[in-house]
């Protein structure tokens, strides 16, 4: 049964928004509702089309009152999300995650004409260190690094989530497990990572990183709202890219420094601050995480346009992040004094 | 201005000389260069006038390909490759695959430098390269010796001299989890030795090293040299099955004799966090130059493989994995006595 009234959540921020506007614009709907506590960006919400927009807070048990009243069939949870946040805010980060979904899937179970939920999660709900597969597939069993951080927090919001696929048989659950998202506008702690000048990794490592662009991302949710999708679903760009390699790509400074000193060192360097080192975020630049992304080419049809290196690429030009560091020109220079020298012999 | 570059000499003068034929605008040398541009097009070489070097562009690389142009005749192409190598590392311009091997970086830096040892300190001989197929997975199963997993540095340098493929070895997760060590093995291609990605790698069609022995074969004290120790789960066996590749049963001969292990700390083992502390003729005596393996000859041998497309046993069925491996294991076993029965001195083979 196609999706007639949809529900969308996390409108005010970047990926949210944008989802909105598409779905709004898409004929197939007869109503697009999206719900956040801030309104949606003003160049969103002059393209949004017949969407609306509900100011609320999905914590409070008035989003089940919105459900039922519009009679929504579709829900899209798309406002998990890890803010660029220091540790002060970091417990109303994990209310929003966590309890905010324990509010809206009750909604969910409550309401029988919802048939189809998706839900937006991270690859990084895998965990990763020295005793894991390079490359990990949707099987996989799900390790959070420490009980605190915004792993642990996804994996919790995914074990709602299957409880409710438990009591309620009938709704179809898409779970999307999105790498780092990447882009000219994207805001998150990874890409205010790469755009400092000095950039802190851990001495003696270097991860490997899988981005997508957030383009890729918003067709897949776009994508997973319109058809019936169920099942969990990795989703990455192809390729990867090592971090140190990502660091002279955008003409970084890359600064290794022992783990330990990671956390404080790297608050003090210029614009650090808001960037968050978290065990998490440190277990995740030390061993790195690459996901498998057969299952959602061959049941969603999708193929990302941007691999890795295109992505990060994007966002490295359309940030117009100067190097602070040129390697080509570095290269210039030497190549020009070894031809001479050459010459010379 | 034009008529002033003499890079792009040849070019303009035919211009200037059909300009000044055809009574088009008049060219009005400057002082200084006037008798030069008198004669046409001419393949005069201006050794004395400076060269023309390209200003450094934005997008770099188009800035340099003209130059090196220029240039190109009397430059050694292994300048111009170096200065590549150097442009696309400092840029950040090279493919890492998704277990993190970087091609690049262990064809130009990693195997020379380990070709020095291997050509020099260990002498290593190879024999049956034919055995290794040219396309497609196979799995390489190796004896496992010498305190250090020099043996598998060499085995990867051996099938690469062999086949011209790489060796993607599946390496203990105490590899992984040191620093530089960790990082080091996966841009030269090794991964953890788990079942998810031996299957991937084999399914991607990679010649893929395994060292079953584990610990027990690399740790085993000098008394059991040369008798190989169990193979564990034989968890290779069942990746080998499930994605039907071939195992190519190899032995190395030599490596059990480099750090001659005679005792072991356990105590200060499980204080580090390893799985043995050795002691050798030479090592805590003689510190850090007890590190210095001996130089003693290798040779690695490729077996016969083991065709595992045609068999029916199941990957699952933990009889058919024992039966196979212990079939390898016996195949390997084999080899080592028999090399070992020619094998005339330890230092000269």
């Amino acid at each position: 049964m196609p999706s007639r009234i949809v529900l969308v959540t996390g409108v005010g921020g970047e990926l949210g928004g944008k989802l909105l506007a598409r779905l709004g614009n898409n004929p197939d709907f007869q109503r697009v509702i999206g719900v956040d506590t801030v309104p949606p960006a003003p160049h969103v919400a002059a393209r949004m089309g017949r969407a609306e927009f509900v100011r609320a807070d999905i914590r409070n048990p008035l989003i089940a009152k919105i459900i039922a009243a519009s009679e929504v069939d579709t829900v899209v949870h798309a406002s998990t999300t890890a803010h660029p946040a220091g540790p002060a805010r970091r417990t109303a980060v994990k209310e929003m995650n966590v309890i905010g979904t324990m509010r809206l899937l009750a909604a969910c179970q409550r309401s029988p004409l919802v048939r189809k939920l998706v839900v937006k999660s991270t690859a990084a709900v895998y965990g990763t260190d020295a005793r894991s597969p390079a490359v990990f597939d949707e099987d996989a069993p799900l390790r959070p690094p420490s009980a605190q951080g915004f792993v642990a927090d996804a994996v919790e919001v995914e074990n709602y989530v299957r409880g409710l696929q438990r009591r309620r048989p009938d709704i179809a659950v898409t779970v999307v497990r999105f790498t780092n998202l990447i882009g000219p506008q994207v805001d998150t702690v990874t890409t205010r990572y790469f755009a400092l000048p000095v950039v802190p990794t851990i001495l003696g490592y270097d991860a490997r990183i899988q981005l997508l662009h957030a383009a890729d991302a918003l067709s897949v949710l776009e994508l997973a709202a319109v058809e019936d999708k169920p099942g969990v679903f990795n989703v990455g760009g192809d390729g990867v890219l090592t971090l140190s390699q990502a660091i002279r790509r955008a003409g970084r400074v890359e600064l290794p420094l022992p783990k330990a000193m990671l956390p404080s060192i790297g608050r003090m360097l210029r614009g650090a601050r808001l960037v968050d080192f978290s065990p998490d975020r440190i277990q995740l630049l030390q061993h790195g995480l690459v996901v498998d992304t057969t299952k959602v080419k061959r049941e969603f049809g999708f193929v990302p346009r941007w691999s890795t290196q295109e992505a990060f690429d994007d966002y490295v030009q359309g940030r117009g992040l100067r190097p602070v560091v040129d390697g080509g020109a570095m290269t210039e220079s030497l190549s020009r004094v070894a031809f001479a020298a050459a010459r010379r012999m | 201005m034009a008529d002033q570059d003499p890079a792009l000499g040849v070019v303009r003068g035919g211009g200037a000389a059909q300009a000044r034929t055809a009574g088009a605008a008049q060219v009005i040398p400057l002082p200084g260069r006037s008798g030069r541009h008198a004669t046409p097009a001419g393949d005069r070489c201006d050794a004395e006038v400076a060269d023309v070097v390209a200003m450094p562009t934005a997008a770099g690389r188009a800035g340099r390909s003209d130059h090196v142009d220029a240039d190109e005749e009397s430059v050694p192409a292994q300048l111009k490759r170096a200065l590549d190598f150097v442009r696309d590392r400092l840029t950040g311009d090279y493919d890492v695959d998704e277990f993190g091997f970087d091609a690049q970086l262990t064809e130009a830096l990693v195997l020379p430098a380990l070709r020095v040892l291997y050509d020099k300190w260990f002498r290593v001989t190879t024999s049956g390269a034919e055995n290794l197929p040219a396309t497609g997975g196979a799995l390489l199963v190796f004896n496992h010796s010498g305190t250090l997993p020099l043996d598998a540095l060499m085995a990867a340098v051996a099938v690469h001299d062999a086949s011209g493929r790489h060796a993607r070895h599946l390496a203990a997760d105490l590899v992984f989890k040191l620093p530089f060590v960790g990082p080091f093995a996966r841009k030269a291609g090794y991964t953890l030795a788990c079942n998810p990605d031996a299957e991937r790698l084999l399914s991607g069609g990679e010649l893929v090293g395994v060292f079953p022995e584990g610990f027990k074969g690399i740790g085993k004290p000098f008394s059991s040299r040369y008798k190989l120790q169990r193979f564990g789960r034989g968890g290779f066996v069942s990746a080998a099955l499930r994605t039907r590749v071939p195992i190519v049963p190899c032995a190395i001969v030599g490596a059990e004799e480099i750090y001659p292990k005679i005792a072991d700390l356990k105590p200060l083992a499980r204080l580090l966090g390893l799985p043995y502390f050795p002691i050798t003729p030479f090592f805590p005596l003689f510190g850090p130059l007890g590190a210095i393996p001996l130089p003693t000859k290798w040779h690695i041998e490729f077996g016969e493989p083991v065709r595992t497309d045609r068999m029916t046993e199941d990957a699952d069925d933990p009889m058919a994995v024992f039966t196979l491996a212990d079939q390898v294991r016996e195949t390997i076993q084999q080899m080592l006595y028999a090399r070992l029965a020619q094998r005339k001195s330890i230092f000269r083979g």
